[in-house]
């Protein structure tokens, strides 16, 4: 063989290597196909090497460095091909970070427990702790010992649903204004959340059970001027917008002076504001004192009573009061966060 | 209650607008629930000139003219009435303007001449029935000058929230009171309420007695309790007919419709000064006779309503001489009532017992403009003008006589003064007030205030201030009137209070945390159902009688409320409720269980691409779910779940307590054939003291408990294990008749102190073994704190548990 027709050999072998390489892709394959052309015993690599002695001496080493040239060029291929076909492998195993989590249930807690639980946040960096009572209550805690006079038109503003001849599902959470100040002296700071019951008909803005909440603050000194401080305090904490807190006059028997609390609420967006009438409240009625215990000369104190079905439907924009209780899964999963 | 702006104003001629007037009523007196102007429809109407008028071409009836509206363009208007004249001025509605009776009046062509709009006639305004040509207006505005601003039909109802302490509201006159105690305007009574004729002069009054007869009519009160003083006044010679227009517009305009002169008179009276007055046709009195006594029983009587009531004994009742002839202080009866032929009438002008009228209004179940105010308390001592009033108003309108007046009974005491120290005015407001202001503001509202020592009043409330008995109301009245607004509002430091957060409070809180956490959403359902356990949970007076119990489980309200969404379609539900259970108790109230209700079926997690259909939610989970709520409510107890029967799964005990804390069931409830089965738990926090406070522990002051401790505080570390565990795991041949609780109570009991984790962790049922077994297979691992296990102690112990298992069980280890 001569020079010219080894070196002509040689160019083939790596001429026709890349079509070869290009066709590997699983591991035997890629052993196939170097066997097949750099391999050391058998191949077209091996079988040039073989020729080699045939040469001249003085040509062995051009034919040498172009045997060399063939085969680094071709490991240099198979290498690349090898890289490439591992690369591709690995991407059809990668995960696709783009696809949606495995989640759980999320929870959730009903929109009037979110709106007590945030006022009750509020009483309770103003001091205030929280008192329960139940909800069947006897005509003395419900009505007697909070200054209702029997036999008053007063009564007719509790259309009151009655289990027996003087036991009633409580009107209002106010009972356990009396409850606490029979138990416990003052000072007294408490904030009493709880169902009351009146006998109104199931309709879009009426229910005859709902969530009321009630405080009361009771010691030597407490005015007027601390209950119009505290639930102006409280007001702007909550609302966010408040703009002015206003009281006008009201009547509740339990107290005197009484009042309710409406706040000017801005509407956002340019839109102005709006007075929304948010509690009822007033100085403890000194026979609600003297009921429970307490002596209205030396103590005075103040009470309110709210409620956080309407705050939630006028904030979530909630149009109809059943929707808060038909527990409707899509309705409830909307306040999961 | 409404009242009317205009009528306001004859009581105190103010200025102020109608939102001004109910703004200041808001801050001051009563809340303004609404302002209704009463003619808005006529609000585009405008004042117009006509500046020519001349036939139209083409007919003998039209007129086309030249109308000046204030726009400063004459408008051509072709107009039909006969009385159309230039310079006079017309209402006029623009083209555009929609009519009281809906039409919109266009541009438009009549016989050929072009009308832009339209002169009205008083009844096309809704004015009256007056059709005999367009409604010339007699007024100096200018042309274009709102309708409204130029006739008196302009006004504005306001409507009050009148409460029940304030009776006094409840007539034009008493408003006004306030508005004129609030700007300083005197208040002007109308024609200064002219006297009764004295008695002498007309016939026998005698206060003070039970009977009495003037120009042959008789009042007697047979029972001075439920009617203490009755005016009667005998008015001859009327003339029954229309009111006139100005008494029309009046009642009009507080919504009541004119019946005549006699009836709108009285009714004038009870809106304008709120006592209720009624007028008989004294021709149908039997006997020239009024009667105040006790019904008898089946005595029947058809009021003015036209319905026939039948009496029972002991209601007072008006009558003549032989029966019933009015629902005292409620409404009169349908055959004593004015009608077009009477011509004498005996006014009734009385003061009736509140409680009395409150207990007849709901026997007879009829509220009436009368009966409100008299169940909520009339000026007692108005009684007499209001009699005067009322019978010199008929003698006005109607003509007639006023030729009897019997006046019977006795006044009633008025309020008594009250003491008020200026000191505790300022502590209750928190401001000191000057006696001036507190003086000021009580003369302006009728008190009569007389020093009483340093600083000190005795005050005597007006005669309609009923409501003012205690020193804390005159406070009040001094609040509400120099304003609420005005008082100051400083945030004072305050004592930290005695009483803690109420332990179902605190252990509720810490339960519905859990409960969200575990995927569950809070619901509030109605907790009335439709059966009870007793007749003690029964509401008596239920408006929906299809529920009138209270529940005696949450889980009833909650699978209702399962199948709610089933009904819509929505198959994964997952809800829980904290709220009270009710259970007879066999003491006055029910006992109150507050609990934690949980319900789940459906899916226990959402669909993820890995696992398209998870899982729904199996006995497994619900019996976890009632470990979990069980151990949130009683963190220091140890759970256990004892199976059950049927529906009934587990009942949850926890340690320390006697009865079952808890239930966990399957539920029956109505399934659409997709659902699966739904599972509840409930779990009992504790019981609501609802005992009078007064008999058990009033005032235990200072022995208020510990706060409620913490779940945590009573965990002891356990030192983190230093050497390895060993483990092995046994199958075991399990015999029908043995429970898995038995096999892994005796493993735990025999493995000895070093066991450390002991797991079930397979069950093997079907082909393979032996009938009536199953395989059950357990995992133990053992460690010991000091050392490293060796392989025989552990294969020891294996064959030492197995032989126990086989001897006191029967259970053996499965082989293959």
């Amino acid at each position: 063989m001569t020079l010219d027709e080894f070196l002509s050999a040689c160019r083939r072998l790596a001429d026709d290597a890349p079509a070869a390489i290009a066709t590997a892709e699983t591991p035997s394959q890629f052993a196939d196909v170097r066997t097949q052309l750099v391999g050391r015993k058998q191949g077209r690599l091996a079988d040039l090497m073989a020729q080699l002695t045939t040469l001249a001496p003085d040509d062995r080493r051009d034919a040498g460095r172009a045997i060399n040239e063939a085969k680094s060029a071709i490991e240099q291929l198979l290498a690349e091909r090898e890289a490439a076909v591992a690369a591709a492998a690995r991407g059809a195993d990668a995960l696709d970070l783009t696809m949606p989590s495995r989640r759980t249930w999320r929870g959730s807690l009903h929109p009037v427990t979110l709106v007590i639980d945030e006022i009750c946040d509020i009483f309770r960096e103003l001091g205030f702790t929280i008192a329960l009572g139940p909800e069947a209550e006897t005509e003395f805690y419900n009505f007697a010992a909070l200054n209702f006079p029997a036999d008053h038109p007063a009564m007719e503003l509790h259309d009151t649903l009655y289990l027996g001849q003087d036991t009633l599902l409580r009107t209002h959470t106010s009972p356990v204004q009396v409850r606490t100040l029979q138990q416990y002296a003052p000072p007294v700071r408490v904030l009493a959340p709880g169902n009351v019951y009146r006998r109104d008909f199931f309709d879009a803005t009426h229910a005859p059970s709902f969530m009321q909440l009630e405080g009361l603050a009771i010691d030597e000194g407490i005015s007027f001027a601390d209950l119009k401080a505290t639930l102006g305090e409280f007001a702007r904490r909550f609302y966010g917008g408040v703009r002015r807190v206003r009281f006008g006059p009201s009547y509740f028997p339990f107290v005197e002076p009484g009042a309710q609390m409406d706040v000017e609420i801005d509407l956002g967006d340019g839109k102005g504001t709006r007075w929304v009438e948010i509690l009822g409240c007033g100085m403890v009625h000194p026979n609600v004192l003297e009921a429970a215990g307490v002596d209205s000369e030396r103590y005075t104190g103040w009470a309110f009573g709210m409620g956080p079905a309407r705050i939630a439907m006028t904030r979530h924009e909630i149009p109809d009061i059943r929707l808060l209780y038909d527990s409707d899964v899509r309705f409830l999963e909307q306040f999961a966060r | 209650m409404i009242v009317s702006h205009e009528w306001l104003r004859e009581f105190v001629p103010h200025t102020r607008t109608a939102a001004e007037v109910g703004e200041q009523l808001s801050r001051h007196v009563v809340t303004l629930d609404g302002l209704e102007s009463l003619r808005a429809d006529l609000a585009s109407f405008v004042v117009a000139t006509v500046v020519e008028a001349s036939r139209h071409p083409d007919s003998d009836h039209l007129s086309v003219t030249k109308v000046d509206d204030g726009s400063g363009e004459l408008l051509d208007v072709v107009c039909g009435a006969p009385n159309v004249t230039a310079g006079h001025k017309y209402p006029f509605a623009r083209t555009g303007t929609v009519m009281p009776d809906g039409l919109v009046i266009a541009r438009r062509k009549i016989r050929g001449a072009v009308s832009n709009g339209m002169l009205c006639s008083a009844r096309e305004l809704g004015l009256g029935e007056e059709h005999d040509g367009i409604y010339t207006l007699d007024t100096d505005a200018a042309p274009g000058t709102p309708l409204l601003e130029v006739l008196p039909i302009g006004d504005v109802r306001l409507d009050l929230d009148v409460l029940p302490n304030r009776p006094d509201l409840l007539s034009h006159l008493g408003v006004a009171r306030e508005l004129s105690a609030l700007n300083g305007i005197p208040l002007r009574m109308p024609e200064e309420l002219p006297a009764l004729p004295d008695g002498d002069a007309v016939g026998a009054s005698v206060f003070g007695e039970k009977e009495a007869t003037a120009d042959g009519v008789t009042v007697r009160l047979a029972d001075t309790a439920s009617c203490p003083r009755y005016i009667g006044v005998v008015i001859r010679g009327v003339q029954v007919a229309p009111s006139p227009a100005w008494l029309v517009q009046r009642l009009a305009s507080v919504g009541l419709r004119s019946i005549n002169n006699v009836v709108d008179a009285t009714n004038y009276v009870l809106h304008g000064l709120g006592q209720p007055v009624h007028a008989f046709d004294l021709s149908m009195l039997a006997s020239q006779q009024i009667v105040v006594r006790e019904s008898r029983d089946g005595e029947t009587l058809v009021t003015l309503d036209g319905v026939q009531r039948t009496l029972t004994a002991g209601t007072t009742v008006i009558c003549d001489g032989e029966r019933p002839t009015a629902l005292a202080g409620i409404m009169g009866g349908e055959a004593s009532q004015v009608n077009e032929s009477t011509t004498d009438v005996l006014l009734e002008v009385a003061w009736f017992d509140p409680s009395f009228v409150r207990r007849v209004r709901r026997d007879m179940q009829l509220s009436t403009d009368a009966s409100y105010r008299f169940e909520r308390g009339v000026d007692a001592a108005f009684t007499g003008k209001a009699a005067g009033y009322a019978a010199s108003l008929i003698a006005e309108i109607a003509g007639g006589r006023i030729t009897g007046v019997i006046d019977v009974g006795s006044a009633r005491p008025a309020p008594v003064a009250v003491r008020l120290r200026g000191p505790r005015v300022a502590l209750l407001l928190g401001a000191p007030i000057a006696s001036s202001d507190i003086e000021r503001t009580l003369l302006s509202i009728g008190c009569v205030l007389q020093p009483d020592g340093d600083d000190a009043w005795m005050v005597k409330p007006p005669t309609w201030r009923h409501d003012l008995g205690l020193e804390v109301d005159l406070i009040e009245e001094v609040a509400r009137l120099l304003g609420f607004d005005e008082l100051p509002d400083v945030v004072q430091p305050f004592r930290p209070g005695s009483v803690p957060d109420h332990a179902l409070h605190v252990v509720s809180r810490r339960v519905r945390e859990r409960c969200v956490a575990a995927g569950l959403a809070e619901t509030r359902p109605m907790p009335f159902v439709a059966t009870g356990a007793d007749e003690s949970l029964r509401v008596r007076n239920p408006l929906a009688e299809d529920e009138p119990y209270l529940r005696g489980s949450l889980l009833t309200t909650l699978g209702g409320r399962a199948e709610y969404n089933l009904s819509r379609m929505q198959g994964n539900v997952r809800l829980f409720e904290i709220g009270t259970a009710f259970v007879p108790s066999g003491e006055r109230l029910p006992r109150e269980e507050v609990r934690v209700a949980a319900l789940v079926m459906g899916a226990v997690r959402p669909p993820h691409f890995t696992e398209p259909e998870p899982p729904v939610y199996d006995a497994w989970d619900a019996k976890a779910l009632g470990e979990l709520l069980a151990q949130s409510a009683f963190p220091d107890a140890v759970i256990t779940l004892e199976a059950g029967t049927d529906d009934l799964l587990w009942e949850v005990r926890a340690s320390g307590h006697e009865l079952p804390v808890g239930v966990v069931r399957q539920l029956s409830l109505d399934l659409p054939p997709w659902a699966s089965t739904a599972f509840g738990v409930e779990i009992t926090l504790g019981v609501m003291p609802s005992a009078d406070v007064a008999e058990h522990g009033a005032h235990a002051h200072g022995t208020a408990p510990a706060r409620a401790g913490s779940p945590w505080a009573n965990v002891r570390y356990v030192p983190l294990p230093t050497y390895p565990a060993a483990s092995f795991d046994v199958a075991l041949l399990v015999p029908a008749q043995v429970s898995a609780e038995a096999v892994h109570s005796l493993l735990r009991d025999s493995a000895g102190e070093l066991l450390e984790r002991l797991e079930l962790f397979d069950e093997f049922r079907g082909e393979g073994l032996p009938a009536g077994h199953r395989s059950l297979a357990w995992r133990l691992t053992f460690r010991h704190p000091e050392r490293t296990l060796r392989d025989k102690e552990i294969e020891g112990r294996r064959a030492r548990l197995l032989q126990t298992l086989e001897r006191e069980l029967g259970v053996r280890p499965r082989t293959s």
